[in-house]
């Protein structure tokens, strides 16, 4: 219990201190989880619209792939962006292994799938003749597409939501591919992991309300979002 | 003939080698109502998808000019199609109503004067604020209508729009809809298996049954002289004798069936094999011993009430001549006065004009 409100009282202290070494912490975290979020939501809004809207052969299996994907473990994702990247790797070349962009690649892997399957799963429970009757009434294929993603804007937001969750909690993959290098490749996860290990129970409690923090805070900025009333037209008088 | 606005030319659908819809040409005129009609599964949806240029035609010539990949989306801007299901948006009626002009860059002011107009006329003004997905389904589709009226389309395509529809809703929706079209002169297209819808919304009525269309023409031409069997059925045709025409002269003829004579109108050659069609609001029936009833009808058969169905309005009566089944529909005070009754013995008659005659071959 003593532990705890130690914990809590040395968060206030760091985060009020405007400890420098805190906020370069924090400031990485949620760059590297964000740049990957957005590479992710690029690659992967798109794939999930394409699925959820043709039909191919060897499109079941596809989708296996890509729901299988949503649960992959950032370990194993770690392990083989590490052997890629590893100096003597096929991608060795690129010096990449212990850089923050090392980091967002096996962050964009962990979140790529998520999104995309999300995505798949948004555009699929739009009626399919919805597209037919945009179409009828004169829309282009960009306003059709944009119109979809509004329709569909509930559960895309969800995916946001998911994809950047699930990259800024997790410590596996960057842990192994970043090395959690003090200054360099440290973020709020792998320096809990590291605080705790040296006992520093305090400092890693302090982390963690950061990490919680800051976790909630993009969330709830996305729930505000996507819970936004719909901007009225005035009455027609 | 009118300005021909739309023309399909060469359509031919297949699933592997089996031609699922196959339309050597049909046109639309300007200004007219097109009712394209047939059993479910004939292909009316496809078609109507191949002129709104939602599905890849093999040839479509609209306004003069033919569809390119490049003008079609410039040729569906002055088009617009109505839905079995009303589609909309998880938005307000009034945003729905004005999606079709916001698609087309329309500023909100000129919107909001064109889409106005169509809600009032409609009925579903007092509902402009209204989340679309509160709406009835009758009201949905007034606001699917509006949002196809709005465009003031050059060609309206109607796919089934009153089938998922409870009755009262959709003869409201449909004479609603009447008036529009008539007083506002905008070209439709008009699919359905409803003919009665048909005989309310259109000028021209196409047959479509499996992929083929059978009879083009004005809608009495198709309800009353349809081109073979099926049609004849499909159109509420219900009597169908065969028989042989016997004797010709001076525009008449007649021909026997099962020991009876009948007059028809039109020029045959004896021994010539026939199918007799009449509609059953043609046929008149009386008492048998009606000497006393006058009547201008040239044909009197006599047979026996085979059947009595309730019908609407109506009693649906199926009269056995020697075999030969009469399909007549009596309203309900004839019906009493007739003192109808299964086995009673009654005389069928109709005019020889009334009979359309099928050549068989």
């Amino acid at each position: 219990m003593e532990l705890i409100l130690e914990g809590v009282l040395t968060a206030f202290r760091l985060v009020f201190s405007r400890d420098a070494e805190v906020w370069a912490i924090t400031w990485l975290s949620l760059k590297v989880s964000g740049t990957a979020t957005v590479i992710a939501l690029t690659l992967g809004i798109p794939l999930g619209i394409l699925m959820a809207m043709t039909r191919f052969p060897g499109r079941a299996f596809a989708v296996a792939l890509i729901n299988t994907g949503m649960g992959l473990p950032p370990v194993v994702v770690g392990l083989f962006i590490s052997v890629l990247l590893w100096r003597s790797g096929p991608l060795g070349f690129l010096n990449l292994i212990y850089t923050p962009a090392a980091m967002v690649i096996a962050q964009v892997a962990i979140a790529f799938p998520i999104v995309a399957g999300l995505t798949m799963a948004a555009f699929q429970t739009l009626n399919p003749k919805l597209s037919l009757q945009l179409l009828g009434i004169g829309a282009s294929r960009p306003q059709l597409l944009w119109l979809l993603c509004t329709e569909a804007r509930l559960p895309l937001l969800a995916a946001v939501m998911a994809g950047f969750g699930g990259v800024i909690s997790e410590v596996g993959s960057v842990l192994m591919v970043g090395g959690n290098i003090k200054g360099q490749t440290r973020v709020l996860t792998t320096a809990t992991v590291l605080e705790t290990s040296m006992g520093n129970f305090g400092t890693a409690i302090a982390l963690g309300v950061i990490l919680l923090t800051l976790a909630f805070g993009v969330n709830f900025l996305l729930t505000r979002i996507q819970q936004r009333e719909q901007i009225r037209w005035p009455r027609p008088s | 003939m009118a300005e021909t606005l739309l023309i399909l030319d060469d359509i031919l659908v297949q699933y592997g080698n089996v031609p699922i819809l196959e339309v050597p040409s049909l046109a639309v005129y300007a200004g007219e109502i097109l009712a394209i009609i047939g059993p479910n599964g004939a292909g009316k949806s496809t078609l109507l998808r191949m002129m709104g240029l939602l599905e890849q035609p093999t040839r479509v010539i609209f306004q003069g000019q033919e569809a390119t990949r490049e003008n079609a989306l410039n040729f569906r801007r002055r088009m617009a199609s109505v839905f079995q299901e009303p589609l909309l948006l998880n938005a307000s009626v009034v945003e729905n109503a004005a999606l079709g002009l916001r698609l087309r860059g329309l500023d909100r002011r000129t919107m909001q004067q064109r889409v106005r107009p169509w809600l009032e006329r409609l009925g579903i003004a007092h509902l402009a604020t209204r989340p679309a997905r509160s709406l009835s389904g009758g009201e949905a589709q007034r606001t699917s209508l509006a949002r196809a009226l709005a465009l003031d389309p050059d060609l309206l395509l109607l796919d089934e729009p009153f089938s998922a529809l409870d009755p009262p809703t959709r003869e409201g929706l449909l004479l609603d809809l009447e008036t529009v079209l008539r007083t506002t002169g905008i070209t439709t297209v008009f699919v359905t298996h409803e003919r009665n819808e048909a005989v309310i919304l259109s000028d021209r009525v196409a047959v479509l049954m499996e992929g083929r269309i059978l009879q083009v023409g004005s809608q009495s031409q198709v309800f009353t002289q349809p081109v073979n069997e099926e049609v004849a059925q499909f159109v509420g045709i219900e009597t169908n004798i065969p028989g042989v025409v016997e004797t010709v002269g001076e525009g008449l003829a007649q021909v026997r069936f099962n020991g009876r004579t009948v007059d028809v109108v039109g020029d045959f050659h004896p021994g010539e094999r026939v199918l007799l069609c009449l509609r059953p609001e043609e046929i008149t029936l009386s008492p048998a011993r009606a000497d006393a009833v006058k009547t201008s009808a040239r044909n009197r058969l006599a047979g026996r009430v085979a059947k009595i169905t309730p019908w609407g309005p109506h009693y649906r009566i199926v009269v056995d001549c020697d075999g030969a089944r009469l399909v007549a529909l009596v309203t309900k005070p004839s019906f009493r006065d007739l003192e109808l009754a299964e086995e009673k013995e009654v005389v069928a008659s109709f005019k020889a004009t009334a009979v359309h005659v099928l050549r068989l071959r």
